[in-house]
């Protein structure tokens, strides 16, 4: 029996509401079976906790007293640097952005102690942060310097904003080469003698909606410990993948784009991270609620470890060329094992995604729903689906002509 | 028989020098090198188990002590921040002797320090700062 989004927010106002996570929902369907679940389940909630680099925050720090304009000036954020290009108190700051003076990968591999990321969790773990801005001066703002404490509670807003997370599966690396190498996926040993992987998988927000028909612009979800929203599909989503018959994608597929407030949010599930010889990041939480309308949305989410798949990828050659090429097909249950077999190499895996914490947020995401503190959403327009004509492509380079006096004169060189 | 694990380091000038030969030789000692870091014209790092009775283990430090050698015992030299830890599990596939492993199915992360030689391979591994070297103890 087919049932609607209001229909399951009178439930949850009435806490009769009956929640259950994407792992539960396994061994529920199991055992009652797809058709009498789907009439008793009326929420299953997914989670994921992993590091998301397209992730940031945007920040309206207030007026001065004289004022000044940071717009086309310089603002770091303890020594990390923010976007400006904005109106004279509003800025930007992204995961991933590291203080000039970091050395970066000039000795290799670079520690990148510090980011972006690790402001974000200390604004929202409460902590000083240090400001400090040049402008340039005009008749309207006439300040030229700024050095300050702030903290959140300071800032007029303070929104979460990332234009890209909950990838929908992920690439398994592995380095095929002879040396270390130091990756986003983390460090790679020589000749394939570790691999890592990024994904809940059967915990996953979109590996349990895998054709995105209850998630999509204004879905309301767990964010960074808080409440958030889905904005719409996040950047490099790309629906058209190859898919297993439960219509999973086989590889990194559709992503999304989500924001919140950082001021409701928790420094558990905010965390500043540092990949050694690649940059920093930030690790955020995410908790995406599927309302179980129908018997089709049931069996979705009751996909399993091993019926989700991932494709292999050498990080020392064909990922930085950017040429595709899987070397072998893995499963999540084989990866959450603790070793894959590729090209009859028996490999140890890790993770980058943390499986306990996505456990937790589908619970805590459940705890609410039941409390009656979190209702549903009736998304304001859908993710693009396999039929949208969404497609990810590379950068097409073209090259750049001298200008006409310029090659003239080098013609005219002996 | 006691056994030990102790972190060396040499000073630039003692890196080609036959140092483990004479533990070997003249202590009579079982030495595994567990990880050795040694580069020519700098200081060298060498990471070891030596076995032995007690007297030649200790004659044997001696011996290193004298000669400008560094020894530190590697007794709790790896410490594992819990709360920093978010069980991603990324230190667990590199930790060559499972001190940090995963229970499964449910992922739990944890950390055996009986287990740990304190190579430190996991502390570039962990984005979270959540492993770390302790205070340097006197060996």
């Amino acid at each position: 029996m087919a049932k609607t989004i209001e229909e399951i927010n009178e439930k949850i106002a009435r806490k009769e509401a009956v929640v259950v996570t994407a792992e539960e929902i396994i061994e529920l369907a199991r055992k009652k079976g797809p058709k009498k679940a789907a009439a008793e389940v009326d929420v299953v909630t997914t989670g994921t906790f992993a590091p998301m680099c397209s992730s940031g925050a945007y920040f309206n720090l207030g007026h001065t007293r004289p004022r000044i304009k940071l717009g086309g000036g310089r603002v770091t954020f303890n020594g990390v640097p923010a976007y400006t290009g904005l109106a004279a108190v509003d800025v930007f700051l992204g995961a991933t952005a590291v203080p000039d003076e970091d050395p970066r990968n000039s000795i290799h591999p670079g520690r990148f102690a510090y980011g972006g990321g690790h402001v974000i969790e200390d604004l929202v773990g409460g902590k000083d942060i240090r400001l400090s801005a040049t402008a340039y001066t005009t008749d309207c703002y006439p300040r030229q310097k700024l050095d300050t404490w702030i903290r959140l509670v300071d800032m007029n807003e303070a929104v979460l904003f990332n234009i890209r997370n909950c990838y929908q599966n992920y690439n398994v690396a592995v380095n095929l080469s002879d040396r270390v190498i130091y990756t986003y996926m983390g460090i790679l040993q020589p000749k394939m003698r570790n691999a890592t992987f990024c994904s809940a998988g059967q915990l996953s927000p979109l590996l349990n909606d895998p054709l995105y028909r209850t998630i999509g612009m204004g879905t309301r979800i767990f964010l960074g410990g808080g409440i958030g929203h889905i904005v719409g599909p996040g950047t490099q989503h790309n629906p058209d993948v190859p898919r297993s018959e439960n219509g999973v994608p086989r590889c990194g597929a559709g992503t999304l784009s989500v924001t919140g407030s950082l001021k409701q949010m928790s420094a558990n599930w905010i965390r500043g991270a540092s990949f050694t010889g690649y940059g920093t990041t930030m690790a955020i939480g995410v908790g995406v609620p599927i309302p179980i309308l129908d018997e089709q949305i049931l069996l979705n989410t009751c996909v399993t470890d091993s019926e989700i798949h991932a494709q292999v990828v050498d990080y020392s050659s064909s990922y930085p060329e950017n040429v595709l090429g899987s070397i072998g097909e893995v499963t999540y249950a084989e990866l959450k094992s603790g070793a894959i077999t590729v090209k009859g190499k028996k490999v140890p895996t890790s993770g980058l995604s943390s499986y306990v914490r996505a456990k937790e947020i589908a619970h805590i995401l459940k705890s609410w729903i039941e409390e009656g503190r979190f209702f549903l959403t009736q998304p304001v327009e859908t993710v693009p689906s396999v039929d949208s004509g969404v497609r990810f492509k590379p950068l097409s380079e073209r090259p750049i002509e001298p200008p006409a006096s310029a090659s003239q004169k080098s013609g005219g060189l002996p | 028989m006691i056994k030990k694990r102790l972190v060396l380091t040499f000073p630039s000038n003692m890196v080609d020098q036959p140092i483990t030969y004479q533990l070997v030789k003249k202590y009579e000692l079982i030495v595994n090198i567990l990880r050795a870091q040694i580069t020519p014209q700098e200081s060298g790092k060498l990471t070891v188990e030596v076995s032995g009775s007690r007297k030649n283990l200790d004659r044997g430090v001696e011996f290193l002590s004298l000669l400008g050698v560094g020894v530190r015992l590697i007794a709790q030299g790896v410490q594992w921040h819990e709360t920093r830890c978010i069980e991603c599990t990324a230190c667990t596939s590199i930790c060559p002797t499972g001190a940090l492993s995963v229970s499964r199915p449910d992922m739990r992360v944890s950390f055996d320090k009986a287990k740990c030689i304190a190579c430190e391979i996991c502390i570039p591994a962990c984005p979270y700062a959540a492993i770390e070297i302790e205070p340097e103890t006197a060996g």
